[in-house]
Protein backbone atom coordinates (compact mmCIF):
# COMPACT_ATOMS: atom_id res chain seq x y z
CA UNK A 1 0.00 0.00 0.00
CA UNK A 2 0.96 3.62 -0.36
CA UNK A 3 2.56 5.88 2.24
CA UNK A 4 0.84 7.10 5.40
CA UNK A 5 -0.43 10.66 4.86
CA UNK A 6 -2.06 11.38 8.17
CA UNK A 7 -1.47 9.85 11.54
CA UNK A 8 -2.74 10.66 15.00
CA UNK A 9 -1.10 9.29 18.11
CA UNK A 10 -3.02 9.12 21.35
CA UNK A 11 -5.10 12.15 20.38
CA UNK A 12 -7.20 13.29 23.34
CA UNK A 13 -9.40 16.25 24.14
CA UNK A 14 -11.03 17.07 27.42
CA UNK A 15 -13.47 19.85 28.23
CA UNK A 16 -13.31 19.83 32.01
CA UNK A 17 -14.50 16.42 33.07
CA UNK A 18 -15.93 15.65 29.64
CA UNK A 19 -13.64 13.57 27.47
CA UNK A 20 -14.61 13.99 23.84
CA UNK A 21 -11.56 12.30 22.32
CA UNK A 22 -9.73 9.49 24.09
CA UNK A 23 -6.36 8.37 22.85
CA UNK A 24 -7.29 8.13 19.19
CA UNK A 25 -4.66 6.32 17.11
CA UNK A 26 -5.60 6.76 13.51
CA UNK A 27 -3.88 6.37 10.14
CA UNK A 28 -4.83 7.42 6.69
CA UNK A 29 -2.95 6.56 3.53
CA UNK A 30 -2.52 8.83 0.51
CA UNK A 31 -5.54 8.52 -1.75
CA UNK A 32 -7.53 6.59 0.86
CA UNK A 33 -11.33 6.46 0.96
CA UNK A 34 -12.16 6.26 4.61
CA UNK A 35 -15.35 6.79 6.58
CA UNK A 36 -15.78 7.79 10.18
CA UNK A 37 -19.08 6.70 11.65
CA UNK A 38 -20.59 6.60 15.09
CA UNK A 39 -23.67 7.63 17.04
CA UNK A 40 -24.45 11.29 17.71
CA UNK A 41 -22.04 12.77 20.22
CA UNK A 42 -19.37 10.17 19.49
CA UNK A 43 -16.84 12.94 18.85
CA UNK A 44 -16.64 12.77 15.06
CA UNK A 45 -16.74 16.51 14.45
CA UNK A 46 -14.40 17.05 17.40
CA UNK A 47 -11.96 14.72 15.69
CA UNK A 48 -12.19 16.77 12.48
CA UNK A 49 -11.66 19.96 14.49
CA UNK A 50 -8.56 18.44 16.06
CA UNK A 51 -7.21 17.52 12.63
CA UNK A 52 -7.83 20.98 11.16
CA UNK A 53 -6.51 22.79 14.21
CA UNK A 54 -9.75 24.51 15.21
CA UNK A 55 -9.33 22.72 18.55
CA UNK A 56 -6.02 22.08 20.30
CA UNK A 57 -5.71 18.56 21.76
CA UNK A 58 -5.21 18.04 25.48
CA UNK A 59 -2.83 15.23 24.65
CA UNK A 60 -1.39 13.40 21.68
CA UNK A 61 -0.06 14.34 18.27
CA UNK A 62 -1.20 14.92 14.70
CA UNK A 63 1.32 14.02 11.99
CA UNK A 64 1.00 14.99 8.36
CA UNK A 65 3.52 13.24 6.13
CA UNK A 66 5.41 12.30 9.29
CA UNK A 67 5.70 15.95 10.33
CA UNK A 68 4.21 17.08 13.63
CA UNK A 69 1.49 19.64 12.90
CA UNK A 70 -0.19 19.46 16.32
CA UNK A 71 0.62 23.09 17.18
CA UNK A 72 0.11 24.50 13.69
CA UNK A 73 -2.60 27.14 13.16
CA UNK A 74 -5.59 26.14 11.01
CA UNK A 75 -4.59 28.44 8.12
CA UNK A 76 -1.10 26.89 8.03
CA UNK A 77 -2.56 23.38 7.93
CA UNK A 78 -4.64 24.41 4.94
CA UNK A 79 -1.42 25.42 3.20
CA UNK A 80 -0.01 21.97 4.02
CA UNK A 81 -2.95 20.34 2.27
CA UNK A 82 -5.76 19.73 4.76
CA UNK A 83 -9.13 21.01 3.57
CA UNK A 84 -12.60 20.46 4.96
CA UNK A 85 -16.24 20.94 4.26
CA UNK A 86 -18.66 21.86 7.01
CA UNK A 87 -21.61 19.95 8.38
CA UNK A 88 -23.64 23.15 8.10
CA UNK A 89 -22.84 25.18 4.98
CA UNK A 90 -20.20 27.83 5.50
CA UNK A 91 -20.40 29.74 2.24
CA UNK A 92 -20.15 33.34 1.08
CA UNK A 93 -23.90 33.62 0.81
CA UNK A 94 -24.12 36.99 -0.87
CA UNK A 95 -21.58 36.16 -3.59
CA UNK A 96 -21.95 34.21 -6.83
CA UNK A 97 -20.90 30.56 -6.97
CA UNK A 98 -17.85 31.27 -9.12
CA UNK A 99 -16.69 33.95 -6.69
CA UNK A 100 -17.04 31.53 -3.78
CA UNK A 101 -14.65 29.09 -5.39
CA UNK A 102 -12.36 31.85 -6.69
CA UNK A 103 -11.79 33.13 -3.15
CA UNK A 104 -10.43 29.74 -2.13
CA UNK A 105 -8.31 29.37 -5.27
CA UNK A 106 -6.93 32.90 -4.82
CA UNK A 107 -5.71 32.00 -1.35
CA UNK A 108 -4.02 28.82 -2.57
CA UNK A 109 -2.27 30.66 -5.40
CA UNK A 110 -1.14 33.36 -2.98
CA UNK A 111 -3.15 36.13 -4.65
CA UNK A 112 -5.20 37.13 -1.60
CA UNK A 113 -2.72 39.66 -0.23
CA UNK A 114 -2.33 41.57 -3.52
CA UNK A 115 -3.68 45.06 -2.89
CA UNK A 116 -3.14 46.51 -6.36
CA UNK A 117 -3.78 44.15 -9.21
CA UNK A 118 -7.49 43.70 -10.01
CA UNK A 119 -8.81 40.29 -8.96
CA UNK A 120 -10.41 40.07 -12.41
CA UNK A 121 -6.99 40.08 -14.05
CA UNK A 122 -5.98 36.89 -12.26
CA UNK A 123 -6.97 34.72 -15.20
CA UNK A 124 -5.30 31.75 -13.51
CA UNK A 125 -7.59 32.07 -10.48
CA UNK A 126 -10.73 32.48 -12.57
CA UNK A 127 -9.85 29.60 -14.89
CA UNK A 128 -9.19 27.20 -12.02
CA UNK A 129 -12.37 28.28 -10.22
CA UNK A 130 -14.29 27.79 -13.45
CA UNK A 131 -12.82 24.32 -13.92
CA UNK A 132 -13.95 23.27 -10.44
CA UNK A 133 -17.40 24.75 -10.94
CA UNK A 134 -17.71 22.64 -14.08
CA UNK A 135 -16.31 19.58 -12.32
CA UNK A 136 -19.16 19.73 -9.82
CA UNK A 137 -21.73 20.41 -12.55
CA UNK A 138 -22.43 23.89 -11.24
CA UNK A 139 -21.73 25.60 -14.56
CA UNK A 140 -25.30 26.75 -15.13
CA UNK A 141 -25.38 28.30 -11.64
CA UNK A 142 -21.94 29.93 -11.76
CA UNK A 143 -23.34 33.46 -11.73
CA UNK A 144 -26.05 32.88 -9.15
CA UNK A 145 -25.72 33.94 -5.55
CA UNK A 146 -25.47 31.16 -3.00
CA UNK A 147 -28.65 32.21 -1.23
CA UNK A 148 -30.56 31.70 -4.49
CA UNK A 149 -29.47 28.06 -4.80
CA UNK A 150 -31.28 24.96 -3.53
CA UNK A 151 -29.56 23.42 -0.51
CA UNK A 152 -28.25 20.39 -2.37
CA UNK A 153 -26.40 22.51 -4.87
CA UNK A 154 -25.02 24.63 -2.06
CA UNK A 155 -23.47 21.46 -0.64
CA UNK A 156 -21.63 21.03 -3.93
CA UNK A 157 -20.17 24.51 -3.60
CA UNK A 158 -18.80 23.43 -0.21
CA UNK A 159 -16.93 20.65 -1.97
CA UNK A 160 -15.80 22.89 -4.83
CA UNK A 161 -14.31 25.38 -2.36
CA UNK A 162 -12.43 22.61 -0.57
CA UNK A 163 -11.09 21.28 -3.87
CA UNK A 164 -10.00 24.80 -4.76
CA UNK A 165 -7.44 24.46 -2.00
CA UNK A 166 -5.90 21.50 -3.85
CA UNK A 167 -5.88 19.37 -0.73
CA UNK A 168 -4.05 16.11 -0.19
CA UNK A 169 -6.49 15.32 2.57
CA UNK A 170 -10.15 16.22 2.28
CA UNK A 171 -12.38 16.03 5.33
CA UNK A 172 -16.07 15.82 4.45
CA UNK A 173 -18.24 16.49 7.48
CA UNK A 174 -21.65 15.00 6.68
CA UNK A 175 -21.72 16.14 3.05
CA UNK A 176 -25.23 14.78 2.53
CA UNK A 177 -26.69 16.35 5.68
CA UNK A 178 -29.83 18.37 5.15
CA UNK A 179 -30.31 17.43 1.52
CA UNK A 180 -33.70 16.17 0.46
CA UNK A 181 -33.36 12.56 -0.66
CA UNK A 182 -34.35 13.48 -4.21
CA UNK A 183 -31.16 15.53 -4.47
CA UNK A 184 -28.76 13.37 -2.49
CA UNK A 185 -27.56 11.50 -5.57
CA UNK A 186 -25.94 14.74 -6.81
CA UNK A 187 -23.64 14.82 -3.81
CA UNK A 188 -23.07 11.07 -3.99
CA UNK A 189 -21.92 11.29 -7.59
CA UNK A 190 -19.72 14.29 -6.82
CA UNK A 191 -18.00 12.41 -4.02
CA UNK A 192 -17.55 9.29 -6.10
CA UNK A 193 -15.89 11.42 -8.81
CA UNK A 194 -13.33 13.06 -6.50
CA UNK A 195 -9.77 12.94 -7.86
CA UNK A 196 -8.19 9.62 -6.76
CA UNK A 197 -4.98 11.23 -5.51
CA UNK A 198 -6.84 13.00 -2.69
CA UNK A 199 -7.25 11.11 0.55
CA UNK A 200 -10.84 11.48 1.71
CA UNK A 201 -12.15 11.09 5.23
CA UNK A 202 -15.91 11.25 5.28
CA UNK A 203 -18.19 11.58 8.28
CA UNK A 204 -21.67 10.48 7.39
CA UNK A 205 -24.83 9.06 8.85
CA UNK A 206 -26.16 7.90 5.52
CA UNK A 207 -25.00 4.25 5.64
CA UNK A 208 -25.85 3.74 2.00
CA UNK A 209 -23.36 6.44 1.09
CA UNK A 210 -20.74 5.19 3.56
CA UNK A 211 -20.75 1.60 2.37
CA UNK A 212 -20.75 2.57 -1.27
CA UNK A 213 -17.93 5.02 -0.96
CA UNK A 214 -15.50 3.99 1.79
CA UNK A 215 -12.91 1.25 1.54
CA UNK A 216 -12.19 1.37 5.23
CA UNK A 217 -14.41 2.40 8.09
CA UNK A 218 -13.64 3.55 11.59
CA UNK A 219 -16.35 3.45 14.22
CA UNK A 220 -16.10 6.06 16.94
CA UNK A 221 -18.04 5.64 20.18
CA UNK A 222 -17.73 7.89 23.23
CA UNK A 223 -14.66 9.62 21.86
CA UNK A 224 -12.67 6.42 21.34
CA UNK A 225 -12.15 4.08 18.41
CA UNK A 226 -14.58 1.22 18.84
CA UNK A 227 -13.74 -0.71 15.69
CA UNK A 228 -11.86 -0.29 12.47
CA UNK A 229 -11.66 -2.35 9.35
CA UNK A 230 -12.64 -2.82 5.77
CA UNK A 231 -16.18 -2.34 4.64
CA UNK A 232 -16.88 -6.05 4.87
CA UNK A 233 -15.30 -6.40 8.30
CA UNK A 234 -17.35 -3.58 9.74
CA UNK A 235 -20.53 -4.82 8.13
CA UNK A 236 -19.91 -8.24 9.67
CA UNK A 237 -18.93 -6.91 13.08
CA UNK A 238 -21.64 -7.91 15.53
CA UNK A 239 -20.75 -5.42 18.19
CA UNK A 240 -20.83 -2.56 15.72
CA UNK A 241 -24.22 -3.70 14.57
CA UNK A 242 -25.38 -3.82 18.13
CA UNK A 243 -24.19 -0.37 19.20
CA UNK A 244 -24.68 1.59 16.06
CA UNK A 245 -25.73 0.11 12.81
CA UNK A 246 -28.72 -1.63 14.27
CA UNK A 247 -31.04 -2.58 11.51
CA UNK A 248 -29.73 -0.02 9.04
CA UNK A 249 -27.86 -2.70 7.11
CA UNK A 250 -30.72 -5.11 6.93
CA UNK A 251 -32.86 -2.58 5.20
CA UNK B 1 -25.96 33.16 -15.55
CA UNK B 2 -23.76 30.54 -17.16
CA UNK B 3 -20.10 29.98 -16.41
CA UNK B 4 -18.69 32.00 -19.34
CA UNK B 5 -20.97 34.91 -18.49
CA UNK B 6 -20.08 34.71 -14.79
CA UNK B 7 -16.37 34.54 -15.63
CA UNK B 8 -16.66 37.54 -17.91
CA UNK B 9 -18.50 39.45 -15.21
CA UNK B 10 -15.79 38.64 -12.65
CA UNK B 11 -12.99 39.46 -15.10
CA UNK B 12 -14.37 42.88 -16.05
CA UNK B 13 -15.90 44.08 -12.80
CA UNK B 14 -12.94 46.36 -12.04
CA UNK B 15 -13.18 48.26 -15.33
CA UNK B 16 -14.20 51.90 -15.28
CA UNK B 17 -17.68 52.53 -16.60
CA UNK B 18 -18.66 55.66 -18.48
CA UNK B 19 -21.17 56.73 -15.81
CA UNK B 20 -18.40 56.81 -13.22
CA UNK B 21 -17.35 60.18 -14.68
CA UNK B 22 -20.70 61.61 -13.56
CA UNK B 23 -19.95 62.51 -9.92
CA UNK B 24 -16.74 64.26 -10.92
CA UNK B 25 -18.38 66.19 -13.72
CA UNK B 26 -21.19 67.13 -11.35
CA UNK B 27 -18.67 68.29 -8.72
CA UNK B 28 -16.86 70.45 -11.28
CA UNK B 29 -20.18 71.74 -12.61
CA UNK B 30 -21.25 72.69 -9.07
CA UNK B 31 -18.07 74.76 -8.74
CA UNK B 32 -19.23 77.03 -11.56
CA UNK B 33 -22.97 76.85 -10.96
CA UNK B 34 -23.06 77.47 -7.21
CA UNK B 35 -20.16 79.81 -6.39
CA UNK B 36 -21.92 80.92 -3.20
CA UNK B 37 -22.21 77.41 -1.82
CA UNK B 38 -18.58 76.26 -2.06
CA UNK B 39 -18.12 76.19 1.71
CA UNK B 40 -21.06 73.78 1.88
CA UNK B 41 -19.66 71.89 -1.11
CA UNK B 42 -16.28 71.51 0.59
CA UNK B 43 -18.04 70.08 3.61
CA UNK B 44 -19.82 67.57 1.36
CA UNK B 45 -16.55 66.52 -0.29
CA UNK B 46 -14.87 66.02 3.09
CA UNK B 47 -17.76 63.90 4.33
CA UNK B 48 -17.71 61.83 1.12
CA UNK B 49 -14.06 61.01 1.75
CA UNK B 50 -14.78 60.21 5.39
CA UNK B 51 -17.73 57.99 4.42
CA UNK B 52 -15.59 56.24 1.79
CA UNK B 53 -13.04 55.37 4.44
CA UNK B 54 -15.82 53.88 6.56
CA UNK B 55 -17.15 51.96 3.56
CA UNK B 56 -13.88 50.04 3.31
CA UNK B 57 -14.18 48.63 6.83
CA UNK B 58 -17.94 48.50 7.21
CA UNK B 59 -19.19 47.87 3.69
CA UNK B 60 -16.39 45.67 2.42
CA UNK B 61 -14.71 44.05 5.42
CA UNK B 62 -17.89 43.94 7.53
CA UNK B 63 -16.22 45.50 10.58
CA UNK B 64 -18.92 47.33 12.52
CA UNK B 65 -17.57 50.47 14.16
CA UNK B 66 -19.15 53.41 15.91
CA UNK B 67 -15.88 55.19 16.54
CA UNK B 68 -14.53 56.09 13.15
CA UNK B 69 -14.41 59.79 14.04
CA UNK B 70 -11.41 58.87 16.19
CA UNK B 71 -9.33 58.74 13.01
CA UNK B 72 -10.98 61.77 11.42
CA UNK B 73 -10.14 63.63 14.63
CA UNK B 74 -6.60 62.25 14.79
CA UNK B 75 -5.91 63.60 11.30
CA UNK B 76 -7.60 66.89 12.12
CA UNK B 77 -5.67 67.47 15.33
CA UNK B 78 -2.41 66.37 13.71
CA UNK B 79 -2.43 69.15 11.11
CA UNK B 80 -3.87 71.65 13.60
CA UNK B 81 -1.21 71.02 16.23
CA UNK B 82 1.59 70.91 13.67
CA UNK B 83 0.48 74.29 12.36
CA UNK B 84 -0.10 75.87 15.76
CA UNK B 85 2.92 74.55 17.66
CA UNK B 86 5.56 73.50 15.14
CA UNK B 87 4.94 76.05 12.41
CA UNK B 88 4.47 73.14 10.01
CA UNK B 89 1.67 74.54 7.87
CA UNK B 90 2.51 73.24 4.42
CA UNK B 91 -0.78 71.52 3.47
CA UNK B 92 0.28 68.50 1.39
CA UNK B 93 2.99 67.27 3.75
CA UNK B 94 0.47 67.93 6.53
CA UNK B 95 -1.93 65.52 4.83
CA UNK B 96 0.79 62.89 4.62
CA UNK B 97 1.63 63.20 8.31
CA UNK B 98 -2.08 63.13 9.21
CA UNK B 99 -2.52 59.95 7.16
CA UNK B 100 0.48 58.39 8.86
CA UNK B 101 -0.64 59.29 12.39
CA UNK B 102 -4.23 58.16 11.83
CA UNK B 103 -3.04 55.02 10.00
CA UNK B 104 -0.71 54.04 12.85
CA UNK B 105 -3.48 54.68 15.35
CA UNK B 106 -5.72 52.42 13.24
CA UNK B 107 -3.04 49.76 13.06
CA UNK B 108 -2.47 49.79 16.83
CA UNK B 109 -6.12 49.97 17.89
CA UNK B 110 -7.17 47.52 15.16
CA UNK B 111 -4.55 45.03 16.28
CA UNK B 112 -6.05 45.09 19.78
CA UNK B 113 -9.76 45.61 19.05
CA UNK B 114 -10.23 43.28 16.08
CA UNK B 115 -9.83 40.25 18.31
CA UNK B 116 -13.44 40.97 19.18
CA UNK B 117 -16.48 41.44 17.01
CA UNK B 118 -20.14 42.38 17.07
CA UNK B 119 -21.39 44.34 20.04
CA UNK B 120 -18.10 44.14 21.94
CA UNK B 121 -16.24 45.64 19.01
CA UNK B 122 -18.89 48.32 18.65
CA UNK B 123 -18.47 49.34 22.29
CA UNK B 124 -14.67 49.24 22.15
CA UNK B 125 -14.49 51.45 19.06
CA UNK B 126 -16.82 53.86 20.79
CA UNK B 127 -14.63 53.82 23.92
CA UNK B 128 -11.45 54.40 21.92
CA UNK B 129 -13.00 57.48 20.39
CA UNK B 130 -14.22 58.71 23.76
CA UNK B 131 -10.72 58.25 25.20
CA UNK B 132 -9.21 60.35 22.42
CA UNK B 133 -11.88 63.00 22.87
CA UNK B 134 -11.13 63.17 26.59
CA UNK B 135 -7.41 63.34 25.91
CA UNK B 136 -7.97 66.25 23.51
CA UNK B 137 -10.10 67.89 26.19
CA UNK B 138 -7.57 67.39 29.00
CA UNK B 139 -4.36 68.43 27.27
CA UNK B 140 -5.73 71.85 26.49
CA UNK B 141 -2.25 73.35 26.37
CA UNK B 142 -1.68 71.47 23.12
CA UNK B 143 -5.17 71.01 21.77
CA UNK B 144 -7.02 74.10 22.92
CA UNK B 145 -9.26 71.87 25.03
CA UNK B 146 -12.97 72.42 24.75
CA UNK B 147 -12.63 75.63 22.74
CA UNK B 148 -10.31 74.05 20.18
CA UNK B 149 -7.94 76.02 18.03
CA UNK B 150 -9.41 78.78 15.86
CA UNK B 151 -7.56 80.90 13.33
CA UNK B 152 -5.08 78.35 12.04
CA UNK B 153 -3.12 79.47 9.00
CA UNK B 154 -1.88 77.25 6.20
CA UNK B 155 0.52 77.97 3.38
CA UNK B 156 -0.75 78.16 -0.19
CA UNK B 157 -1.16 74.74 -1.80
CA UNK B 158 1.97 73.88 -3.81
CA UNK B 159 3.14 77.36 -2.85
CA UNK B 160 0.71 78.89 -5.35
CA UNK B 161 -2.95 78.52 -4.47
CA UNK B 162 -3.96 80.60 -1.44
CA UNK B 163 -6.76 79.30 0.75
CA UNK B 164 -9.78 81.42 0.02
CA UNK B 165 -11.30 82.42 3.36
CA UNK B 166 -14.36 84.06 1.92
CA UNK B 167 -15.56 81.94 -0.97
CA UNK B 168 -13.80 78.60 -0.42
CA UNK B 169 -12.88 78.31 -4.13
CA UNK B 170 -9.40 76.91 -3.45
CA UNK B 171 -10.66 74.74 -0.63
CA UNK B 172 -13.34 73.21 -2.80
CA UNK B 173 -10.99 72.27 -5.62
CA UNK B 174 -8.36 71.12 -3.14
CA UNK B 175 -10.86 68.86 -1.36
CA UNK B 176 -12.05 67.58 -4.73
CA UNK B 177 -8.51 66.76 -5.86
CA UNK B 178 -7.70 64.96 -2.60
CA UNK B 179 -11.01 63.08 -2.76
CA UNK B 180 -10.29 62.04 -6.34
CA UNK B 181 -6.81 60.74 -5.51
CA UNK B 182 -8.06 58.84 -2.44
CA UNK B 183 -11.03 57.47 -4.36
CA UNK B 184 -8.83 56.07 -7.13
CA UNK B 185 -6.58 54.39 -4.56
CA UNK B 186 -9.57 52.96 -2.74
CA UNK B 187 -11.19 51.77 -5.96
CA UNK B 188 -8.00 49.92 -6.91
CA UNK B 189 -7.90 48.40 -3.43
CA UNK B 190 -11.47 47.10 -3.30
CA UNK B 191 -11.19 45.51 -6.74
CA UNK B 192 -7.87 43.84 -5.94
CA UNK B 193 -7.63 40.26 -4.70
CA UNK B 194 -7.11 41.74 -1.23
CA UNK B 195 -10.35 43.68 -1.57
CA UNK B 196 -12.22 40.58 -2.72
CA UNK B 197 -10.88 38.67 0.26
CA UNK B 198 -12.26 41.39 2.55
CA UNK B 199 -15.68 40.72 1.05
CA UNK B 200 -15.10 37.05 1.81
CA UNK B 201 -14.33 37.92 5.42
CA UNK B 202 -17.53 39.96 5.61
CA UNK B 203 -19.63 37.17 4.11
CA UNK B 204 -18.18 34.32 6.19
CA UNK B 205 -15.34 34.70 8.65
CA UNK B 206 -15.17 31.01 9.50
CA UNK B 207 -14.96 29.94 5.87
CA UNK B 208 -12.26 32.50 5.18
CA UNK B 209 -10.20 30.98 8.00
CA UNK B 210 -10.85 27.56 6.53
CA UNK B 211 -9.46 28.49 3.11
CA UNK B 212 -6.22 29.44 4.80
CA UNK B 213 -6.49 33.24 4.65
CA UNK B 214 -4.68 35.30 7.32
CA UNK B 215 -7.99 36.82 8.32
CA UNK B 216 -6.98 39.04 11.20
CA UNK B 217 -3.94 40.48 9.44
CA UNK B 218 -6.16 41.42 6.51
CA UNK B 219 -8.74 43.02 8.80
CA UNK B 220 -6.13 45.03 10.69
CA UNK B 221 -4.53 46.18 7.44
CA UNK B 222 -7.88 47.26 6.00
CA UNK B 223 -8.68 49.03 9.28
CA UNK B 224 -5.36 50.91 9.15
CA UNK B 225 -5.83 51.96 5.52
CA UNK B 226 -9.34 53.13 6.32
CA UNK B 227 -8.07 55.03 9.36
CA UNK B 228 -5.43 56.76 7.23
CA UNK B 229 -8.09 57.86 4.72
CA UNK B 230 -10.32 59.13 7.54
CA UNK B 231 -7.29 61.02 8.85
CA UNK B 232 -6.82 62.67 5.46
CA UNK B 233 -10.49 63.70 5.50
CA UNK B 234 -10.06 65.25 8.96
CA UNK B 235 -6.91 67.05 7.86
CA UNK B 236 -8.57 68.53 4.78
CA UNK B 237 -11.46 69.64 7.00
CA UNK B 238 -9.12 71.56 9.28
CA UNK B 239 -7.07 73.05 6.46
CA UNK B 240 -10.22 74.19 4.68
CA UNK B 241 -11.96 75.71 7.69
CA UNK B 242 -8.79 76.81 9.55
CA UNK B 243 -10.08 75.70 12.92
CA UNK B 244 -10.44 72.53 14.95
CA UNK B 245 -12.51 71.66 17.98
CA UNK B 246 -13.67 68.60 19.87
CA UNK B 247 -16.59 68.06 17.49
CA UNK B 248 -14.23 66.39 14.99
CA UNK B 249 -13.79 63.56 17.49
CA UNK B 250 -17.34 63.34 18.75
CA UNK B 251 -20.02 60.71 18.63
CA UNK B 252 -22.19 63.02 16.57
CA UNK B 253 -19.68 62.98 13.73
CA UNK B 254 -19.14 59.22 14.04
CA UNK B 255 -22.89 58.62 13.94
CA UNK B 256 -23.29 61.11 11.11
CA UNK B 257 -20.87 59.32 8.84
CA UNK B 258 -22.51 56.00 9.62
CA UNK B 259 -25.90 57.45 8.71
CA UNK B 260 -24.46 58.87 5.49
CA UNK B 261 -23.15 55.48 4.46
CA UNK B 262 -26.36 53.65 5.30
CA UNK B 263 -28.42 56.35 3.59
CA UNK B 264 -26.38 56.13 0.39
CA UNK B 265 -25.75 52.40 0.42
CA UNK B 266 -22.66 50.63 1.76
CA UNK B 267 -20.19 48.28 0.14
CA UNK B 268 -20.35 50.05 -3.22
CA UNK B 269 -18.18 53.19 -2.92
CA UNK B 270 -20.68 55.45 -4.66
CA UNK B 271 -23.07 55.18 -1.75
CA UNK B 272 -20.75 57.56 0.11
CA UNK B 273 -21.23 60.18 -2.60
CA UNK B 274 -25.00 59.94 -2.70
CA UNK B 275 -25.34 59.60 1.06
CA UNK B 276 -23.16 62.58 1.95
CA UNK B 277 -24.89 64.85 -0.53
CA UNK B 278 -28.38 63.73 0.50
CA UNK B 279 -27.69 63.92 4.24
CA UNK B 280 -26.02 67.31 4.20
CA UNK B 281 -28.59 68.79 1.82
CA UNK B 282 -31.33 67.51 4.04
CA UNK B 283 -29.64 68.87 7.13
CA UNK B 284 -28.98 72.19 5.42
CA UNK B 285 -32.52 72.77 4.17
CA UNK B 286 -34.27 71.36 7.23
CA UNK B 287 -32.21 73.37 9.68
CA UNK B 288 -33.09 76.52 7.74
CA UNK B 289 -36.80 75.74 7.57
CA UNK B 290 -37.18 74.30 11.09
CA UNK B 291 -34.22 75.51 13.16
CA UNK B 292 -35.44 73.76 16.29
CA UNK B 293 -36.82 70.50 14.94
CA UNK B 294 -34.70 69.69 11.89
CA UNK B 295 -33.35 66.48 13.40
CA UNK B 296 -36.87 65.12 13.39
CA UNK B 297 -36.79 65.24 9.59
CA UNK B 298 -33.50 63.36 9.49
CA UNK B 299 -34.90 60.81 11.89
CA UNK B 300 -38.03 60.21 9.82
CA UNK B 301 -35.93 59.85 6.66
CA UNK B 302 -33.75 57.28 8.39
CA UNK B 303 -36.72 55.28 9.57
CA UNK B 304 -38.06 55.24 6.02
CA UNK B 305 -34.69 54.13 4.64
CA UNK B 306 -34.36 51.41 7.27
CA UNK B 307 -37.86 50.15 6.50
CA UNK B 308 -38.05 50.42 2.73
CA UNK B 309 -34.54 50.81 1.39
CA UNK B 310 -32.24 48.53 3.36
CA UNK B 311 -29.44 49.04 0.87
CA UNK B 312 -29.75 52.78 0.85
CA UNK B 313 -30.66 55.15 -1.94
CA UNK B 314 -28.48 53.35 -4.48
CA UNK B 315 -29.92 50.00 -3.43
CA UNK B 316 -33.38 51.42 -3.99
CA UNK B 317 -32.32 52.69 -7.42
CA UNK B 318 -31.01 49.20 -8.25
CA UNK B 319 -34.29 47.60 -7.23
CA UNK B 320 -36.33 50.04 -9.28
CA UNK B 321 -34.12 49.51 -12.32
CA UNK B 322 -34.47 45.74 -12.00
CA UNK B 323 -38.25 46.03 -11.77
CA UNK B 324 -38.25 48.26 -14.81
CA UNK B 325 -36.28 45.72 -16.82
CA UNK B 326 -38.51 42.83 -15.81
CA UNK B 327 -41.52 44.56 -17.27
Amino acid sequence: MSAVLLETQGLSKRFGALEVARGIDFRLEAGARHALIGPNGAGKTTFVNLLTGVLAPTDGRVLLDGEDVTRLAPAKRVKRGIARTFQINQLFRGLPVLENVALAVAERLGAGGDMVRPAGRRADVLAEAGRLVELLHLGADAGRRIDELPYGRQRLVEIAIALGLEPRLLLLDEPAAGIPSAESHIVLEAIAALPPAIAVLIIEHDMDLVFRFAERITVLVGGAIFAEGTRAEIAANREVRAVYLGTALDA
Amino acid sequence: MSLPAATLEAATRHRLRAWEALPWLAALGAFFLFPDYLAFGTQVLVMILFALSLDLVLGYAGIVTLGHAAFFGAGAYTVAMLAAHAGWNEPLSGLAVAALVAGLLGLASGWVLLRTHGLTLLMLTLCTMALLEQAANMFSGFTGGFDGMPGLAFQPILGRFEFDVLYFRTQYLYALAVLFACFIALRVLVHSSFGRSLTGIRENLLRMHAVGAPVRARQVLAYAVSAALAGVAGAVFVQATSYVNLAVLGLERAAGVLIILILGGYGRLYGAFVGALAYLLLEHTLSKAYPTAWQLGIGITLVLVALYARNGILGLADALRRRWRER
